[in-house]
Formats: C-alpha cells, sequence, structure tokens
C-alpha cells in the first residue's frame, strides 16, 4: 500500500538561529526510514509525468521504487545511467519548477520528495559503494571540453563512458566551476562535488587546472593536437553591475567576486590568506539564487543587518522557494519593490549607504512579468558598510573573441543548432551558461548530455 | 606544480624568479600578466611577465616585498615549486607602428616596462628610458634596461645615484629639448602614473598606462579590478592592463587599491610572529 500522507516526509535540518552562524550543510538529509517511508508515497505513474520535467530524463519511479523496497544501489544505478551528479543534482535542482511540478501527488496535497530521495541515494552509495574504477576501453579519439562546471562535468563522463579520450580544460586553480566558486558549502558541500569530479578522473577523464583557453591555447591549437571536437562549457563569468553611481566603491563587490571569496579561496577559514571584509549591514541586489548565497553568506560571516534589496515582488523572483525560505528563516531581509539608485560613501571611499526608491507593479513585460515601475518621491537609504551586487552575468568573451567562426548573439551568448547543440564552427559544440546566459547547473548538465550525444554522432559519422 | 628554476635577489625588496611554463613562455607578449597560487592556502596574486624564454620554456616574474603572499613567495628557492601559475593573461601591449617612444618605469614598474621597451626596440622604434627610484641601493634590471633602448635616464628621489628628481622631471626636460615621442608608456606606482599622464596630456602624447589592481581570477569573472576609463566601467583583466592613461580614472583606483590594507596588515602581523619574515613595508 503507498504512503498516503500529503505532506512530504520533513526533510532535517539545523535550526536556523545556529545554521546562520556555521557553514556546515544546512539541509542533513534523510535517513534510511525516512527514504523508504517517502519513497512509499510514490504511485509509480505508468506515464511518469515526473521524468518528462526532468532535463536530463532520470528514470524517477524505478529509482523509487528500488528505494521503497530498500535496494539502494539498484537505486543508484538507475539515477547514474543518466545523471552523472546525483548528489549535486539531488542538492540544488529546482524541483519544484521540474519533475515535482509534473508528480501526479502534487495535484491534492505536496508531490513525492524527487530531489531529497536523490540525495539521499547519491550519498548512501558514496558512503557504501566501494569505489571501482570502471574505464572503458578507449575508442582512440580525442575530445577536448573547456570548462569544468555542470555542463564540461557532464559532457566528459558522457564521452568519457563511450570510450572517448576527454581532456577538461579549467581556468580557475580547482575543477567544478559554480559548483566550486559560487553555491555555498552549506548548499552544496565542497567535498560532495570534489567526490564526482573524483569519479570522473577514475574514469579516465584528464582535468588541466589553470588553463585559460583562447590565451594558452586556442580551439585552433587544440585540433592541431588532434583533438577532433571541442565542447564549449565556459559558463556565464563576467558579472553584470547596474551601471548606478558608486558601484566603484569600496565595499562594492559583484555576487561572483563575494562567492569566490567565501567559496573557493575560503576566506571564511582562518588558515586560508584571503581577505574578506569583516561586515556589519550588508545589501545584497537581486532576487536569485544567487543573491539568497550571498545574502546568506554575509549572515554567517557575523553582518548583523542583511538586506535583499529586489525590485519586485516576492512572486516574481527568480529563487527556489526554498532558498527563500531558508533565508527568512535565517534572518535575512526582504526589501522588496525596492530599486537601489545610488551608492554613497564616506571620505576614504567606503560604502556606507544605499539610496533606494520604491516600486510598483505595471504591466507585464517582456519577461512575462509586471514591470516594476518607480514611486516618485519615495526615495530612502538605507545604512550599509557592503553592497553585493546579483544581478547577473554575462558570457565570457575570452572563448568567441579568440576563435575565429564561432559567432554570439548581441548580448555575447554563443549561437547553436537547438538540435544538437553545435556552433558556427565545425567540430565546435557548446552549452550551459555560455549558450544560455545565466541559468541553472540542471540546465547546464543537460546540454552538456545532449552535446556528448552530438559529438559522439558526429565523430562516428566522420 | 610549476618550478623555480632560477632565483635571484635583485635588491633588498624585489626579486626576480624564472618559472617552468613552456606554454605561457611560447605565448606571452609585452603587458600580459600570469596569476600565481603559492599553496593550497594562498591568495591569488597577479604579476607582470618580465620576460619570456620559449627555449627554455620559462617565464620570469619580478616582485616586490609588499605583503604576505610576496614575502612567501620571497622565502622559496631555486627547485622549490608552486602551485598555480595560470597565464597570459589580459591583452599584449600595442606596440605597432610607433618610431619614437618614451618608456618610464617606477620602481619595480621598471621590471614591467622592460618588455615594452624590448619589444619597441627589436620592432625598430628609438626608444628612450627613464627609471625612477627612490634612492641608487634599489636600482635594478639596469644592465638589462640599457641593452634595449637608445638612452637610459636613471634618477632618484634621493639624487644619491648623482641624479636628483622624479621621472616627470626627465621626461619634462627632453619634450622640452624638442624629443618628438609619439608613444609614452608609464608604468609605476599610480601617483607616478598619474603625474606622467598629468604632464603627457599637456603636450598631448599618447600615453599608455599598465593597471595592476586588486583582483581574484583574471579570467573576467569576479569583476573586482574594474577600473573608469573615459568615463566607463572596464575590466583590467580582460580590457587591459593597459589603458589610454588620460582616459584613467587614477583617483577611484588608488582608492579601490587600499581596499584590504587593514587586513593585509593583520595578515603579515600574523605571519612575521609565525617567523615567516615581515618588515616595514608589511
Amino acid at each position: 500500500m503507498p504512503n498516503m500522507a500529503l505532506k512530504k516526509t520533513p526533510m532535517p535540518e539545523q535550526q536556523p538561529s545556529i545554521r546562520n552562524k556555521n557553514f556546515s550543510e544546512v539541509a542533513t538529509g534523510y535517513t534510511k526510514e525516512m527514504a523508504v517511508e517517502e519513497a512509499k508515497r510514490c504511485l509509480n505513474c505508468k506515464h511518469k509525468p515526473c521524468v518528462t520535467g526532468c532535463p536530463v530524463s532520470v528514470r524517477i519511479p524505478e529509482f523509487i521504487k528500488a528505494v521503497a523496497q530498500e535496494d539502494f544501489a539498484l537505486a543508484y544505478k538507475i539515477i547514474k545511467s543518466t545523471n552523472s551528479l546525483p548528489a549535486v543534482c539531488g542538492r540544488v535542482c529546482p524541483q519544484e519548477t521540474q519533475c515535482e511540478s509534473k508528480c501526479v501527488r502534487g495535484i491534492k496535497g505536496e508531490p513525492v520528495a524527487i530531489g531529497r530521495l536523490e540525495r539521499f541515494v547519491a550519498d548512501w552509495a558514496m558512503e557504501n559503494i566501494e569505489k571501482k574504477t570502471e574505464k572503458v576501453k578507449s575508442n582512440g579519439h580525442k575530445v577536448a571540453i573547456i570548462g569544468s562546471g555542470p555542463a564540461g562535468l557532464t559532457c566528459a563522463g558522457d564521452l568519457a563512458s563511450l570510450g572517448y579520450e576527454v581532456t577538461v580544460f579549467e581556468a580557475l586553480h580547482t575543477p567544478g566551476g559554480v559548483l566550486m566558486y559560487g553555491i555555498p558549502e552549506f548548499r552544496l558541500p565542497k567535498a560532495v562535488v570534489q567526490a564526482e569530479v573524483d569519479g570522473l578522473r577514475d574514469m579516465g577523464v584528464d582535468i588541466q587546472t589553470n588553463m585559460v583557453i583562447g590565451k594558452i591555447l586556442t580551439i585552433d591549437e587544440l585540433f592541431e593536437d588532434g583533438y577532433e571536437a571541442v565542447f564549449v562549457g565556459s559558463g556565464a563569468g563576467l558579472p553584470n553591475f547596474m551601471k548606478i553611481e558608486g558601484e566603484s566603491l569600496l565595499g562594492v563587490y559583484s555576487a561572483n567576486e563575494f562567492l569566490t571569496r567565501i567559496n573557493l579561496m575560503k576566506g571564511y577559514k582562518d588558515e586560508y590568506d584571503t581577505p574578506i571584509k569583516k561586515v556589519k549591514s550588508v545589501a545584497v541586489v537581486g532576487g536569485g539564487n544567487v543573491a539568497m548565497d550571498a545574502a546568506r553568506c554575509a549572515k554567517r560571516l557575523g553582518a548583523e543587518n542583511v538586506y535583499i534589496v529586489y525590485r519586485r515582488s516576492e512572486a516574481e523572483m527568480p529563487a527556489r522557494l526554498e532558498e527563500i525560505h531558508h533565508a527568512k528563516e535565517e534572518g535575512i531581509e526582504f526589501k522588496l519593490l525596492t530599486n537601489p539608485i545610488k551608492i554613497l560613501g564616506d571620505d576614504k571611499g567606503f560604502v556606507n549607504k544605499i539610496e533606494c526608491v520604491e516600486m510598483e507593479l505595471g504591466e507585464p513585460d517582456a519577461s512575462g512579468r509586471r514591470r516594476p515601475i518607480e514611486k516618485k518621491g519615495s526615495n530612502f537609504t538605507l545604512d550599509v558598510d557592503c553592497v553585493v551586487i546579483a544581478i547577473g552575468n554575462s558570457p565570457n568573451p575570452l572563448i568567441r573573441t579568440t576563435t575565429p567562426g564561432i559567432e554570439a548573439n548581441k548580448r555575447g551568448c554563443l549561437i547553436v543548432d537547438e538540435d544538437s547543440l553545435k556552433t558556427t564552427r565545425n567540430a565546435v559544440y557548446a552549452g550551459g551558461d555560455v549558450v544560455t546566459g545565466a541559468a541553472t547547473v540542471i540546465l547546464a548538465m543537460g546540454a552538456g548530455k545532449q552535446a556528448a550525444k552530438s559529438i559522439d554522432e558526429y565523430i562516428k559519422s566522420k | 606544480m610549476y618550478l623555480i628554476k632560477e632565483k635571484r635577489r635583485l635588491n633588498s625588496s624585489m626579486t626576480l624568479m624564472s618559472i617552468q611554463a613552456p606554454l605561457i613562455a611560447k605565448k606571452a607578449k609585452a603587458g600580459q600578466f600570469i596569476i600565481l597560487r603559492i599553496n593550497d592556502f594562498g591568495e591569488r596574486i597577479p604579476l607582470t611577465i618580465a620576460d619570456c624564454d620559449i627555449d627554455k620554456g620559462t617565464v620570469t616574474i619580478i616582485f616586490q616585498k609588499v605583503g604576505k603572499t610576496t614575502y612567501e613567495l620571497d622565502q622559496l628557492e631555486q627547485g622549490d615549486s608552486i602551485q598555480d601559475f595560470v597565464g597570459p593573461l589580459g591583452l599584449p601591449t600595442e606596440l605597432e607602428g610607433y618610431k619614437k617612444a618614451a618608456v618610464i618605469g617606477g620602481g619595480a614598474g621598471c621590471a614591467i616596462a622592460y618588455p615594452s621597451a624590448k619589444a619597441l626596440h627589436n620592432m625598430g622604434a628609438h626608444v628612450d628610458m627613464i627609471a625612477g627610484f627612490r634612492n641608487k641601493d634599489i636600482i635594478i634590471l639596469e644592465d638589462e634596461m640599457s641593452a634595449v633602448c637608445d638612452n637610459l635616464y636613471i634618477t632618484t628621489d634621493d639624487g644619491s645615484n648623482g641624479n636628483k628628481g622624479f621621472v616627470t622631471d626627465v621626461l619634462k626636460k627632453l619634450i622640452e629639448n624638442g624629443e618628438q615621442y609619439d608613444l609614452v608608456i608609464a608604468i609605476g606606482p599610480m601617483p607616478m602614473m598619474k603625474a606622467v599622464c598629468n604632464l603627457t596630456k599637456e603636450y598631448n602624447i599618447k600615453t599608455i598606462v599598465s593597471m595592476n589592481p586588486i583582483m581574484i581570477d583574471g579570467t573576467g569573472m569576479c569583476g573586482g579590478c574594474r577600473i573608469k576609463v573615459g568615463g566607463e566601467m572596464k575590466f583590467a583583466c580582460v580590457d587591459g592592463p593597459d589603458f589610454d592613461g588620460h582616459e584613467v580614472d587614477f583617483d577611484e583606483a588608488m582608492e579601490r587599491l587600499a581596499m584590504y590594507k587593514k587586513e593585509e596588515k593583520q595578515s603579515m602581523d600574523h605571519a612575521c610572529k609565525l617567523g615567516l619574515g615581515g618588515g616595514k613595508n608589511a
């Protein structure tokens, strides 16, 4: 008999008042008993609507059935057959708009907690399955992958399992891309990412760090070196600023810089040399997951007041509901329908205030969301000593400016064929944020998967 | 890991190192920089490439001990290795088409000015080099610089080498004596670059400066290196590090360099207590 409880089995979490002072993971994960209980809520629908909501088509009802039968090893095998990074996806996918949004149980009550179950299975496997190197016999073809974020890692994993000799080039000193420098430890422990990266290395993937393609080697030189195809997954690396007065003041950061200092460079740990300012009041501008991450990091660094400043209302916020909820619980103050117009500083150039104006919502704009309009004369200031700008990123220009024949649109995103993800240059494929602009981990993974399939077809047809 | 093939102290605060990095050596051009990280706990610091040897596969850097990372770097010896060394980053200096250039270096900036002088010289341009130092004890690269220019003028703040004055004094005199430069390159401390630009603006001589702001990744990701050029925000790592000196907002750039002064001092004080070196430059 299925478990007909209307609500998901709750996820154990650190208390908000405790966790907002540490960087340990917020959600501590299901126990075996909780996982089995939750798995029994799945009706195992014949038409599997949930699978259609998953960018990498995880065979969801099958793995959940295995969990319900306490065969976690089988569940892991099923997930792994289409998803190379389950421990990551189980934590950071927006399941509420993907698989879980299609769940039949969600019509009356809450959907099955697919993400939590995926995470449970991945974590269980990490602890219980003896790692065995499954190096596939080489097919003698070399493929280069630029960027070791979610798109690149997924593409590398899929191609390596088909026998390709894969080299991944990473610009930073640590592989993982946004999973390492962007998403904080308390949401995605770096050990989890490291384990996924190690898994790829065990499969024979060669990951070279400190390699800025476009500078040290160009794509043309990669072809000369014998690579038969190239996948570009270099991400949306260039931070956008608001172009308002005061953005050069000391204490104004892009979210990329703020998060990189904390996550990649471990500025919050004493044994690391990375400097990070002790801040008291922080305004984070933006309403996405990155803004929530930055705000929650600021709180953990000891800031007393942390504000999210967002020009639309909560309904329009692009952040996941869970992240908004967690941020509120941790004491982040939401200044909604509020737009910054100027950042002010002291005589030494340090930020001391941010001037904002109140907004109201008008007619829907091109994005389908209601357009925010300024309320005249509603200006006010917040006292802050730090401002983090989290209003999105543009694709990094290094590849498109150094590769003849690669075309980009006016926003700088690489142009690709929708089905094959082939760029305007033969044998060069691209996916993830460098094509779409800043989006999600799972969409980038889906693109990495799609490109791996196209590259395989292309090389086989040569 | 990147092997230190050569280490040479140039004066009490400056050190030269040649690092085994053949791919970078093959690609690097004057004006570009590298980012290094000594070990897992270290900071990423940018340093402009001073020279390259394609045959030996080495990249030369020259650094001044100013903070914890450069002090630690100075403790390493030939045969030791550096954890991370990435480059060549930034755009090369545009040197095509100039006939007569004044290349100006201030202190450690001479190490960065030198490759540009060398490149111009090799391209057949007339090169006058002006190098400024606080005193004669810290003069570096005298032989190297004189080998790549037509005239080398070394000046000291205190006059201890017999030539008292700032680099701007020398430049002004040369211009007033009728030297017709179509390019000035100024590399050194911000106040020096600013002073040179103020002078060359009067004579309407194109002036390139090399900016050295705080940065993390060096590939456009962090935006920490943003500076204002011609009223627009630019990232020194991908749009520079060279800019038209007459367009750079030096006052803002100087302010931004002071961002972590307090934290750097704490880090140095801590390092000194651990016996990692120290000194008044900290």
